[in-house]
């Protein structure tokens, strides 16, 4: 192929590129504050929250040396630790409890078992009484140069000592951050603390070198696995260990376990027991009451939007702006009528008690009593044949009966699935009714009547023509109203009750009281994959280019 | 005309209104023979297509009785009156391919699966479509689609086929293309067809007869030539074709033919057509190729009028020459392009007459 050359004999791809250069920055000039917007604002808090679902640097940086120390223990020896684990966990803990971070790891661990925050919280406090002070009284008293900070903080600037007293010098430069940071004093005035005077004291008795030789060997040990069980027993409970090393790694896909309710134990994933068991009942409520408000959406917009897309303009205005109108009141003014309208006392019930009363009611209730009985009576039979082909004799337990008992009671209406269904089936109506409307607006009248001059009856034409041009609507309808049904927490919250949350409820709960926000994020990452696994399946069934919102 | 006891469509004083106030279609009596091909001509909203709606079922006459070969179709459902019909926008439906589309009407009246498919097939050989059967409607051009609807309103074999500007949007050539079709393909069946357009070229090719409609009110009922021809009123000879204007007084009627004395002064002769007595006001009209520009080739005692050339325009076959005749300036006259023919220069004067029977003196 020659190259096509522009009339200044540059190559034509050059010059038509420099040609729309200046329209494509103008173009990204304009959507650059969105851009940056929407980027700062939007998508960079939400990978940070999807990160916090498998993040876990709090216990490796809390107790860094612990987690390592642990690695050579085995957690199913039934034991607790020995005491190397412990001379780590006490350089950990004094460490931490300086900077305030064990608290937070206790928090942390406590999702994963409770208890485990006041272990921490108690251990804290008294980590800093141990009789450590034993040790830096000996080692001072044996020579005062150990008691000069200067003279430390010389020694731990020299190489040779350095190489001499690893754990040592590991110590004191964790201390003398922390004294910085914590004290705001220089560590080269201060006398170090007496766990750095311990570490100096385990590494003498196993043989390194001091830069003053010291004896130690008259020296009382102090055992801080005891010291630590003084505080707490718990500490030599190796359930607590497994804990520890279990979310000891930086990543964990704990979280994401914990959100289908499993759990992770030392040989692998394990389920969890039956009373901790909640989250997957609630994703699959959660498409279940999803599912239901999009049919019902279905159901009802259906019609209104077809008469919106052929009444004559002056009606299927007002039709519009009576469509329209739940936008215009607050979600909670909304919600909060459906308390009023449904509750136990309220409208609906009122109205369908003073109907029992009046002759109709008295007339017709016997009929539709024993109408329903007969329903009943029938699934009960049902259910009696299925249960003996299944080999189980009996157990129509009048589980159906007693519907048909608390037939005309007052009905619970709310704080149940029946009142979420309702409450959102009615806020999100719109949302199926305008797609409906805007696609139905396109599909001229003449189809129907092609098909009825052709013989076909006002069913056959609808359900042939009109309805297989509408479906696109129907899909982008569904779309919405599924989507934004799974994701929505306020109306369940104010008329689902217990039984009719979302697992939106769930994340908001541990947004916001149980602070886990690891699991929080866990939770939205799986509703997020699972949307897109059904907008994926969507596409591949019915086309996501069948889906229109508008035109 | 026939009678209605006779006719296979017949309208008998149908009456039309929306909304209880205007009538759009005013007091309608047509009889159609078996086999007719009539066309309802008219501009918008002269009420043809409200015609054609209220014979399809779509719409209820107000007042009067649709009789179809011989039974009042006034309470039966569109889908039970087995019309086929095209529409403007050919109405096939999108979701189904060129056979289904086809197959609509065939199922939906429980013919076999077998029957139905050598139907379609043969509906789609009368427009010479077979190889499209398996398209969408979206993958064909304009003049495609309207074949595919015909043949679909044609597959049922229905005795009548109402369409409704099935052409209009459609270019001047394929236009011409589908107008023969479409008549070539009525005849040979034997169908009678309602056809409704605001194209009067298309009306005057196409049909047996046409009904000019204006004001809710067909004007005239006749075979395109009379209608040409011989329009009944004012109204009729502005629509249908080109036409020159004059207004005058009748002042002397002498058995088929009378003397208008024009605005202007002058004399001229013509037939009279819906005028009753000398002093009368009449519009004259006169198509412009019956114009004479030849003083020989008119009578002896034929009346002419002074015209000045005022442009002239070469258009092929034909040359137009716009006139000033009686204080108008919009008269216009057509001459064949023959080699012996004058070419008239803009600012001649000249002197133009015709025979009495081609100039109709109508209502003013």
């Amino acid at each position: 192929m020659t190259l096509v050359l522009a009339a200044d004999g540059r190559p034509l791809k050059t010059s038509l590129n420099r040609a729309l250069r200046r329209q494509k920055l103008r173009a990204l000039m304009l959507i650059a504050p969105l851009l940056i917007f929407i980027l700062v604002s939007f998508v960079m808090p939400i990978a940070d929250m999807l990160f916090r679902s498998v993040e876990n640097e709090i216990v490796v940086e809390t107790l860094p040396r612990t987690v390592a120390t642990l690695d050579g223990w085995d957690s199913e020896s039934g034991q607790a630790p020995d005491e190397d684990v412990f001379t780590a966990l006490y350089f950990d803990l004094v460490l931490a409890a300086e900077y305030k971070t064990h608290t937070r790891l206790g928090s942390r661990l406590n999702y994963e078992m409770t208890g485990i925050s006041s272990l921490f919280r108690k251990s804290g406090r008294s980590v800093d009484d141990f009789p450590t002070n034993n040790y830096t009284d000996v080692i001072q008293a044996a020579d005062t140069s150990y008691g000069d900070p200067a003279q430390w903080a010389a020694w731990m600037a020299d190489d040779v000592v350095r190489a001499a007293l690893p754990m040592t010098a590991n110590i004191y430069d964790a201390w003398a951050k922390m004294i910085v940071d914590t004290e705001e004093d220089l560590p080269i005035e201060e006398v170090p603390w007496d766990f750095v005077y311990t570490s100096l004291y385990l590494e003498v008795m196993e043989g390194a070198d001091p830069p003053i030789s010291l004896d130690l060997s008259t020296v009382a040990p102090v055992t801080l696995r005891d010291q630590f069980y003084d505080v707490d027993k718990d500490w030599l409970d190796p359930e607590v260990w497994k804990i520890i090393k279990i979310y000891s790694p930086e990543y964990t896909n704990g979280y994401f376990l914990n959100s289908v309710d499993r759990l992770k134990g030392p040989e692998g994933v394990e389920v969890r027991p039956d009373n901790e068991q909640i989250y997957i009942t609630l994703f699959i409520r959660t498409m279940i009451m999803s599912g239901s408000i999009m049919g019902m959406c279905v159901l009802l917009g259906y019609p209104i939007a077809w008469l919106l897309a052929n009444l004559p303009a002056r009606k299927a205005n007002m039709l519009m702006i009576l469509v329209l109108l739940p936008f215009w009141t607050s979600l909670l003014v909304r919600t909060s009528a459906w308390k009023v309208l449904l509750q136990q006392q309220g409208v609906i019930n009122d109205t369908l008690v003073w109907y029992h009363s009046t002759w109709l009611g008295q007339f017709l209730d016997p009929i539709f009593m024993g109408f329903l009985n007969l329903c009943y009576a029938f699934v009960n039979v049902i259910t009696w044949v299925w249960n003996v082909l299944n080999g189980i004799w009996g157990g129509t337990d009048g589980l159906y009966m007693d519907w048909a008992v608390a037939g005309f009671e007052r009905l619970a209406l709310i704080n149940n699935q029946t009142g979420t269904v309702i409450a959102m089936t009615h806020i999100l109506l719109p949302f199926m009714i305008l797609p409906l409307f805007s696609v139905m607006k396109t599909i001229p009248i003449s189809y129907l009547r092609a098909a009825k001059s052709l013989g076909a009856t006002n069913w056959t034409a609808f359900w042939r023509v009109y309805f297989p041009q509408s479906i696109p609507g129907i899909g982008a309808g569904c779309i919405l109203v599924f989507i934004l049904s799974i994701g929505y927490y306020i109306t369940p919250e104010l008329v689902g009750g217990t039984k009719g949350v979302f697992i939106s409820n769930r994340i908001a709960y541990h947004i916001s009281s149980s602070l886990n926000w690891g699991l929080a994020a866990a939770l939205g990452t799986i509703l997020l994959v699972i949307v897109m696994g059904l907008y994926w399946m969507y596409d591949k069934i019915v086309g996501i280019d069948n889906v229109k919102l508008g035109g | 005309m026939v009678d209605n006891q006779s006719a296979f469509v017949a309208f008998e004083r149908v009456q039309k209104s929306y909304d209880g106030e205007v009538l759009v279609v005013k007091d309608l009596n047509l009889s159609m023979p078996k086999g007719e091909f009539l066309t309802m001509l008219g501009p918008s909203g002269s009420g043809k297509t409200t015609c054609l709606m209220m014979l399809a079922g779509f719409e209820t006459a107000t007042h009067g009785d649709i009789l179809l070969d011989g039974t009042s179709i006034n309470n039966i459902p569109p889908h039970k009156r087995g019309i086929g019909m095209v529409f403007q926008n050919y109405a096939l439906f999108p979701h189904m391919t060129v056979a289904e589309n086809l197959a609509f009407p065939l199922e939906v009246r429980k013919i076999g699966k077998s029957e139905r498919e050598e139907k379609v097939m043969r509906a789609l050989g009368m427009v010479q479509m077979q190889d499209f059967a398996g398209r969408r409607p979206a993958q064909l051009s304009g003049g495609q689609q309207q074949r595919i609807a015909l043949s679909r309103a044609l597959v049922f074999e229905p005795e009548l086929v109402l369409m409704d500007e099935p052409l209009g949007a459609l270019d001047k050539q394929l236009r011409e293309t589908l107008q023969f079709e479409i008549t070539n393909l009525a005849h040979e069946l034997g169908i009678t067809t309602v056809y409704v357009t605001h194209d009067q070229t298309e009306a005057l090719t196409m049909s047996d007869r046409v009904a000019v409609f204006d004001d809710g009110r067909i004007q005239q009922l006749a075979a395109p030539d009379e209608l040409y021809e011989k329009p009944q009123n004012s109204f009729v000879a502005q629509f249908i074709g080109e036409n020159n204007t004059l207004d005058g007084i009748v002042q002397e009627i002498r058995g088929d033919t009378c003397i208008v004395k024009l605005d202007s002064g002058d004399i001229i002769d013509a037939v009279p057509v819906n005028i009753q007595a000398v002093g009368e006001r009449t519009q004259v009209s006169i198509r412009p190729e019956r114009v004479e520009i030849d003083r020989s080739r008119l009578q002896e005692d034929a009346h002419t009028l002074k015209a000045e050339v005022l442009e002239f325009i070469y258009m092929g076959d034909i040359f137009r020459t716009r006139l000033r005749v009686a204080g108008k300036d919009d008269f216009v006259i057509k001459t064949r392009n023959a080699p012996d023919q004058r070419r008239l220069k803009p600012g001649e004067m000249i002197e133009i007459g015709w025979l009495a029977q081609d100039c109709r003196a109508l209502d003013a």
